[in-house]
């Protein structure tokens, strides 16, 4: 019995966030709380009877130990009229990201947001997003009250510069999901009316065939000029740049079945191709929306926008106001509160930096800036506030100005399998189609030559080729998807099946930020041990946290802690059970200068020794170098120093190209050099200093140990956890172009059973609406078998 | 067998009229969040949700 209550102290949790509860300050309604922040939200919750928040799910919160910044900008009116998607004369309507939404108590909580203020008139969460859209009255209530409000309760929406810059892309999948719908709208009905056509009518029943034919044909009018138009719009605007691209024999194929149509149903010879013309639009509509995979909760186009927050506080003759980023100039004074990010590269005039670049390097710890230094953009302060003043516009900045090379501005160019393949797909089936016509028009046939040239553009006519990447692909897209690796586009797996060179970041990349190994250089008895332990366990600062989790647990007896003090960016002094304690950087102890960078103890007056972190290989890595090795040729571009060296020179191969202290650009360049040697290169990389490469890479792949966090503009993002099956994606990349080129044979060899009754004129309506469903349907089951066949083969998750 | 042309008529009118409904359907945003309505629908009723006690003696009355 005493055991088990033991336990329960052992793990008690905290009712809010869940996290361990290690005091007993915070305790309401018999409810233990880990510190302040989270029992003042339950307290806010409680008094305004919202406690079913706490009833859906155990510990819903998430804690919020890092406090939201200032949010005086949003009294700017410009600003806010930046940000909301709608205003009257005394509603307004915003979209606001909240990342914090992670389960179904938060949707409860963020729906019911009347109840804490009336003025908020309504509010929709949307789970997949993580964005919640609130109406509220902005008379009564300010959007910075609005925000300070959603913040209190523990979920502060994200605004960055992004939301200005709002991107309109989900009109174009409207459109194309109308189409489809038209599509199958005049498919399933032409169908209807074919069918006494195909079952054979009687004489009776013929008197309507005439009727038949004109219903169909104003559906195949509807279907070619509603869902088809983009078909001849794209293969116009292909033949204009000297290209084939697959759309133009798909084009001619549906003008060719519309004309022929029109022709029998007119001058009442048959009953023409409508029913088949639907089905085609259908079913290639089908192929292209399956191809448009999207995930809502990731995003591919991420650039330091969505990073950068929108307003800055300046500082002018002694007042401190919030002003837009885009306003900021060289020379402008700024105030960079805790947890805020320095938006362009700036001198450090007056505080303590503490600058963590997590987002640009990958780096996990905060790196120390002294006075006068220049501080580039994208690093968060961590500890208190500094005045900077800024040297560098924000899109000239350090990392900004990647962003203005012309590898941003340019389309990537890669030509498909299917466009390759269409290239010469076109002129050998415009030559059947001339040839068969004009072998009829000298036996003087005309009427067979007309029908033979109609019926070779539209047997010919590549469907069920076009339909066999998209599936193949959308099909390998889920198995990646499943397995932790989300591609933005099909197109990507195309590109990834080319690759002959990887090259790798270092920090972030293939070093796991999350588990970095303390190493503590000197000696610690048992006594000592327990003294930083006991000092270090107040502190959330995330060295002292690591030092703290690093030591065995004392959790019975750490000792009383007095005359505790922590200087951000410094260190902490404390008096544990009587003995003095100092832990921090080697200036704090008053060390001086020259010593190697690490946290130092000193108990008592005597130094002890410093911890210094060792960065963490991803498990895995041996593993994916060992199997990428044999095909691939390995790179390493590090913005690092070369401390590592000889530790990646055992890791890697021998003779792989390590490159270390480089700069953004000069990663976006080597890839450029290796691409003029005629290398296809995937870049593998996670920080916003990637962001360069990535782009300019055949493929990009962002790392993200938390995928719904931040991550660069890239091709795919892979989730950490699945680093272990980099080489099994790269392997079943390749493996997917070969489904392809097999889908192709099969499809080749239904054109050319169709194309022989196309030569000899004797194509009837119904064997074009068999032999055109028939092929459709084998190329999508075969695709599919085929995809599922090659992740079972690979163990990968189905 | 006139009666054919009116039912064909009726046949098209009808399947229009639910190209119609989905038009609207989707531009109203219904298929937009797929995922958060199955959550909602989970939630308890107002009453008992925040105030367990109200619910009883609503019962009691």
């Amino acid at each position: 019995m005493e055991t088990q209550t033991s336990r329960t102290e052992e793990k008690l949790q905290c009712y809010h966030c869940g996290d361990e509860v290690s005091n007993t300050y915070y305790i309401v309604d018999e409810h233990h709380f880990c510190c302040l922040a989270c029992q003042s939200v339950y307290q806010l919750l409680n008094s305004n009877k919202l406690n079913g928040y706490y009833s859906y799910n155990p510990h819903p919160g998430r804690s919020t130990k890092n406090n939201s910044g200032d949010l005086s900008y949003l009294d700017e009116e410009n600003i806010v009229n930046q940000l909301i998607d709608f205003k009257d004369d005394d509603c307004m309507i915003i979209t606001l990201y909240v990342p914090q939404i992670h389960c179904s108590s938060c949707i409860w909580l963020l729906e019911n947001l009347h109840k804490i203020n009336a003025n908020i008139l309504s509010s929709r969460a949307d789970f997949m997003k993580r964005r919640v859209r609130i109406r509220f009255n902005y008379q009564q209530l300010s959007l910075k009250q609005l925000i300070a409000l959603m913040d209190s309760i523990g979920y502060l929406p994200q605004i960055t510069l992004q939301d200005v810059v709002k991107s309109e892309r989900k009109n174009d999948q409207y459109q194309l999901i109308r189409k489809i719908a038209v599509a199958g709208f005049c498919f399933g009905n032409s169908m209807m009316m074919s069918f006494p056509e195909y079952f054979g009518m009687g004489s009776f029943e013929a008197t309507y065939a005439r009727l038949f034919g004109w219903v169909n044909l104003s559906f195949g009018l509807i279907a070619m000029l509603y869902s088809g138009r983009s078909y001849f719009s794209s293969s116009l605007k292909s033949i204009k740049q000297g290209r084939l691209s697959l759309d133009v024999p798909l084009a001619l194929g549906i003008a060719m079945l519309f004309i022929r149509s029109a022709f029998e149903i007119i001058w009442n010879t048959g009953p023409g191709f409508s029913d088949t013309l639907c089905g085609l639009l259908f079913f290639l509509l089908i192929g292209k929306w399956i191809q448009r995979k999207t995930y809502d909760n990731l995003s591919f186009e991420r650039d330091y926008k969505s990073y950068f927050p929108i307003a800055v506080t300046r500082i002018l003759g002694g007042q401190e106001k919030a002003i837009a980023l885009a306003d900021l100039a060289v020379g402008d004074r700024i105030l960079i509160r805790n947890q805020e990010i320095i938006p362009a590269d700036a001198i450090l005039l007056k505080g303590e930096a503490q600058i963590d670049f997590s987002f640009v390097t990958g780096e996990a710890f905060p790196v120390e800036k002294v006075l006068g230094e220049v501080i580039y953009a994208g690093g968060r302060q961590m500890a208190g506030a500094i005045e900077l003043e800024v040297v560098k516009s924000v899109s000239q900045s350090y990392l900004t100005s990647l962003w203005n090379q012309p590898i941003f501005s340019k389309p990537s160019s890669f030509t498909s399998f299917s466009n390759t393949v269409s290239r010469y797909f076109t002129p050998v089936l415009l030559g059947i189609a001339f040839f068969s016509a004009s072998f009829w028009i000298l036996s003087g046939d005309y009427t067979k030559a007309w029908r033979a040239f109609t019926a070779v553009l539209i047997i010919g006519c590549p469907c069920a080729l076009a339909l066999s990447s998209p599936f193949t692909l959308s099909g390998i897209l889920s198995v990646f998807d499943k397995n932790g690796f989300y591609m933005k586009h099909t197109l990507a797996i195309e590109k990834m099946a080319t690759v002959d060179t990887i090259v790798f970041d270092k920090t972030g990349t293939i070093t796991n930020p999350l588990d970095h190994k303390l190493a503590f250089q000197g000696k610690l008895s048992e006594l000592d041990q327990l003294l930083v332990f006991s000092v270090c366990r107040n502190s959330n600062h995330p060295i002292s946290r690591a030092i703290a989790n690093s030591l065995p647990p004392f959790y019975r007896a750490p000792l009383a802690i007095s005359a505790y003090e922590e200087i951000p960016g410094k260190g902490i002094r404390a008096t544990a059970d009587g003995n003095e304690v100092f832990i921090g950087t080697p200036h704090f102890l008053g060390l001086g200068t020259g010593q190697p960078i690490g946290t130092y103890i000193q108990l008592n007056g005597k130094v002890k020794g410093y911890y210094s972190i060792a960065q963490h290989w991803r498990p895995a890595l041996p593993n994916v170098v060992q199997q990428l090795k044999e095909t691939y040729s390995l790179h390493l571009i590090s913005g690092d120093g070369c401390s590592d060296q000889h530790l990646l020179h055992d890791l890697f191969p021998s003779g792989t190209p390590l490159y270390f202290n480089q700069l953004p650009a000069d990663k976006l360049h080597y890839i450029q050099a290796l691409q003029q040697n005629g290398k296809k290169v995937a870049m593998v990389g996670d920080g916003l200093n990637d962001a360069g490469a990535l782009k300019q890479a055949t493929i990009g792949i962002a790392v993200s140990d938390d995928i719904n966090n931040f991550s660069p503009a890239s091709d795919g993002i892979l989730s950490g956890t699945s680093f272990l099956l980099l080489p099994t994606f790269f392997r079943l990349a390749k493996q997917a172009m070969k489904i392809i080129y097999s889908s192709f044979c099969i499809s080749l060899i239904y054109n050319i059973i169709g194309l022989y009754f196309a030569i000899s004129g004797n194509m009837s309506p119904l064997f074009a609406a068999i032999l055109m469903p028939l092929s459709t349907i084998t190329i999508i089951s075969f695709t599919r078998l085929a995809v599922y066949y090659c992740a079972f083969k690979n163990n990968m998750k189905r | 067998m006139s009666v054919l042309f009116f039912l064909i008529g009726c046949s098209v009118c009808i399947a229009l009229f639910f190209l119609v409904a989905f038009f609207w359907a989707s531009k109203n945003g219904q298929h937009e969040d797929t995922y958060t309505p199955s959550i909602r629908i989970l939630f308890e009723d107002e009453i008992s949700a925040s105030n367990p006690d109200d619910a009883i003696s609503n019962e009691d009355k």
